[in-house]
C-alpha cells in the first residue's frame, strides 16, 4: 500500500488521460463516447467534469477506476496505467480512491454503522473496538448520529447520500470520486452536500474528482472544469472562459444549458 | 461503396439469417466463457482470506434450515405415492415384500437428489439471483470492487460453500422422510409386512446407491449455485434481459429454468455414467 502511495509523488497529477478513445455498441452502431480525449486532474484540487446525459461523464470515472478499459490511449493514475494493471496492482491502486455512487451504492442488507465499517474490517488490520471508534467518529462528524442501526432504505436520499460519503473517506483515499452527487436531491439538500464536500476536503486534502449536471452550481466548487460533449472535449480553468470558448461544441452545449435553465426557470414559476 | 454492399447485404433475408445465428452464436460462445471464469474465480474464493464463516453460517441456514419445511413435505408425499404406487405394481406379482426396497432405490438414487435440487432451485436459487442481481444494478457489487474488497470472496463464494454444505444434507433428510412416508404408506395403509419392508431394503441398498445419491447432490448443488449466482452477476449483459427490475425478474426466471433443466440432464448422464 505504501509503495503506490510513495510511487505517486506529489509532482504527478493525480490522474492522466492520454488521447483516450472509448466508443461502445456494435460496429454497424458504433458510439463514439470519448475521442481522442486527453486532460490531467491536479493532486489536491477539484476538478469537475461536466457534460449532458450520456456525454461520457460516468464512463470518465469508470476509466479511472479500471471498472472499463480504453479502445486505445492511457489512463494513468499518478504515473501507472491502470489498464495494463494486474489483479494486485490494480487492487492497491483502488485503495487509493474513494467513491460516492450516483445512486449512494450502500448494501441494502447491512445497518449505515456496518456500511461504514466495511472497508475498514475488510481492508486493514484494526481491532473491532477501534473500528467502532472511528465509524462513530466519522458519522459524528457527518451529522449522522443516532442513525447508525437504521437500514438505508429508512434514510432519506440526502442521508444516504451522507452515509455513502463517510464510506468512502474510511480508508483515508488520496482521491475521491463522486458521481452526480446532488442527483434527486431539493436545492437545500444540494447546498448542503456541496458545504460537506467543501468541509471535508479542507480537512483531508484529497484530490476530488466531481461528475455532474448540476450546472453552473457545481462549478463553483471548481478549481478545473472539463466539458465534454459528443466525444470532444475542453479544459478550463475558470466557468467564466466557457461563455467566451469559440469551439462550436462547447457553444452548442452552453446554449443545451441556457435552455435547460429556463425550462427549469419555467417549472418552478409554475 | 463498402456501406453500399453492407446496406444491400443488410437487406438480403438469408444474409440476414446467417447473421443472426452466426450473431447468437457468438453470443452463446460468450456467454459460456463468461460462465466459466465465473466459475473459476467463484472456486478460488473459497479458499481466499479472510473467510466469511458467519455469512457462509447465514447461508447454511437460509438454504438448509429455510428449506426443511418444503422438502419435508415433498418427500413425504413422493414416499407415500411410491409406497402406495409400489404395493399396488408388486401386488399383482405377489411381490409386495419388495416394496422397502423399491421405495428406498428409488429415493436414494433418483427422486431424493433430483426433487431436492428441484425444490432448492426454486427457492433458494432463485433468492440468490435476485439478491446478487439487485446488488449488480444498484451498483453495490461495483462499490465492492471499488473498495479494493473482491466480490467474489466476499459474495459469490460463501454462497457456492453453503449451498455444497447444504444439498447433500437436505437430499439425506429427504431420503429419511421419503422412505418414513412409503412405510406409513405401504406397511401402516397397506399392511405389508414391517420386518420384509426393511428387510428388502437392507439387501438392496449399498455404498453404491448411496454414493451414487451423494455425487448426484454435490453435482447438482454446484449447478444451481452457479447458474443462478452467475446469471445475477451478469444482470447486465444477458442479451433480451432489459434493465433495472425487470431484467432481475427475468433473469432470475431464467436462472431458474436453466439450473432446473441443467440438474435433470446431468441425473441422466450421472446415473448413465455411474451407475
Amino acid at each position: 500500500m505504501k509503495n503506490v502511495r510513495e510511487a505517486t509523488a506529489v509532482t504527478t497529477p493525480a490522474i492522466e488521460f492520454v488521447e483516450v478513445c472509448k466508443a461502445f455498441g456494435e460496429r454497424s452502431k458504433r458510439n463514439v463516447v470519448l475521442d481522442k480525449v486527453s486532460f490531467s486532474i491536479p493532486r489536491g484540487q477539484t476538478t469537475v467534469i461536466a457534460g449532458g446525459s450520456g456525454q461520457g461523464k460516468s464512463v470518465v470515472l469508470k476509466l479511472i477506476l479500471g471498472l472499463l478499459r480504453p479502445d486505445s490511449g492511457k489512463v494513468l493514475v499518478g504515473n501507472q496505467d491502470i489498464a495494463t494493471l494486474g489483479y494486485k496492482s490494480l487492487q492497491e491502486v483502488r485503495m487509493l480512491f474513494g467513491v460516492l455512487f450516483q445512486g449512494s451504492a450502500l448494501f441494502d442488507s447491512l445497518t449505515v454503522h456496518e456500511n461504514v465499517a466495511l472497508p475498514l474490517r475488510e481492508r486493514t488490520e484494526l481491532s473491532a473496538g477501534e473500528i467502532d471508534r472511528r465509524v462513530s467518529a466519522t458519522l459524528e462528524q457527518l451529522g449522522l448520529t443516532g442513525h447508525e442501526d437504521k437500514f438505508p432504505a429508512q434514510l432519506s436520499g440526502g442521508m444516504k447520500k451522507r452515509v455513502g460519503l463517510a464510506r468512502a473517506l474510511q480508508l483515508d483515499p488520496e482521491i475521491v470520486l463522486f458521481d452526480e452527487p446532488t442527483t434527486g436531491l431539493d436545492p437545500v439538500m444540494t447546498r448542503e452536500i456541496y458545504e460537506l464536500f467543501t468541509t471535508t476536503q479542507q480537512r483531508l486534502g484529497y484530490t476530488a474528482v466531481i461528475v455532474s449536471h448540476d450546472i453552473p452550481q457545481v462549478f463553483s466548487l471548481a478549481n478545473q472544469i472539463v466539458l465534454l460533449n459528443k466525444g470532444e472535449f475542453d479544459v478550463f480553468t475558470d466557468a467564466d472562459q466557457i461563455g467566451r470558448s469559440q469551439k462550436r461544441f462547447i457553444r452548442e452545449f452552453a446554449l443545451m444549458v441556457m435552455g435547460q435553465q429556463l425550462s427549469n426557470e419555467k417549472q418552478e414559476k409554475q | 461503396m463498402n456501406q453500399l454492399a453492407s446496406e444491400s447485404d443488410r437487406q438480403n433475408p438469408v444474409l440476414r439469417g446467417v447473421g443472426g445465428l452466426g450473431g447468437r452464436a457468438l453470443y452463446v460462445l460468450t456467454d459460456l466463457g463468461r460462465m466459466g471464469i465465473f466459475l473459476f474465480y467463484a472456486l478460488i474464493g473459497l479458499f481466499k482470506r479472510p473467510f466469511r464463516f458467519r455469512e457462509v453460517v447465514k447461508q447454511v441456514y437460509f438454504i438448509g434450515a429455510g428449506s426443511l419445511p418444503v422438502i419435508f413435505f415433498t418427500a413425504l408425499s413422493s414416499g407415500m405415492v411410491l409406497g402406495l404406487q409400489g404395493y399396488y405394481s408388486l401386488n399383482k406379482f405377489g411381490a409386495e415384500g419388495m416394496l422397502g426396497s423399491a421405495v428406498a432405490l428409488t429415493l436414494i438414487m433418483e427422486l431424493g437428489p433430483v426433487l431436492t435440487a428441484l425444490m432448492v432451485a426454486g427457492r433458494a436459487g432463485s433468492a440468490m439471483c435476485a439478491e446478487i442481481g439487485i446488488m449488480r444494478i444498484s451498483e453495490q457489487v461495483d462499490a465492492l470492487e471499488c473498495m479494493a474488497i473482491d466480490p467474489f470472496r466476499y459474495l459469490i463464494s460463501p454462497k457456492f460453500l453453503a449451498m455444497l454444505i447444504s444439498l447433500p444434507l437436505l437430499t439425506a433428510v429427504f431420503d429419511v422422510v421419503g422412505i418414513w412416508g412409503g412405510y406409513l404408506a405401504g406397511v401402516k395403509l397397506m399392511g405389508v409386512n414391517s420386518g420384509a419392508f426393511f428387510f428388502g431394503m437392507e439387501q438392496s441398498v449399498t455404498n453404491h446407491e448411496i454414493r451414487l445419491g451423494v455425487i448426484k447432490s454435490f453435482v447438482f448443488a454446484l449447478l444451481i449455485v452457479w447458474i443462478c449466482t452467475g446469471r445475477g452477476y451478469f444482470v447486465q449483459k444477458i442479451r433480451g434481459a432489459g434493465f433495472g427490475a425487470e431484467s432481475v425478474s427475468k433473469v432470475t426466471t431464467q436462472a431458474v429454468v436453466m439450473s432446473s433443466i441443467s440438474v435433470l440432464i446431468f441425473d441422466y448422464l450421472l446415473t448413465a455414467v455411474l451407475l
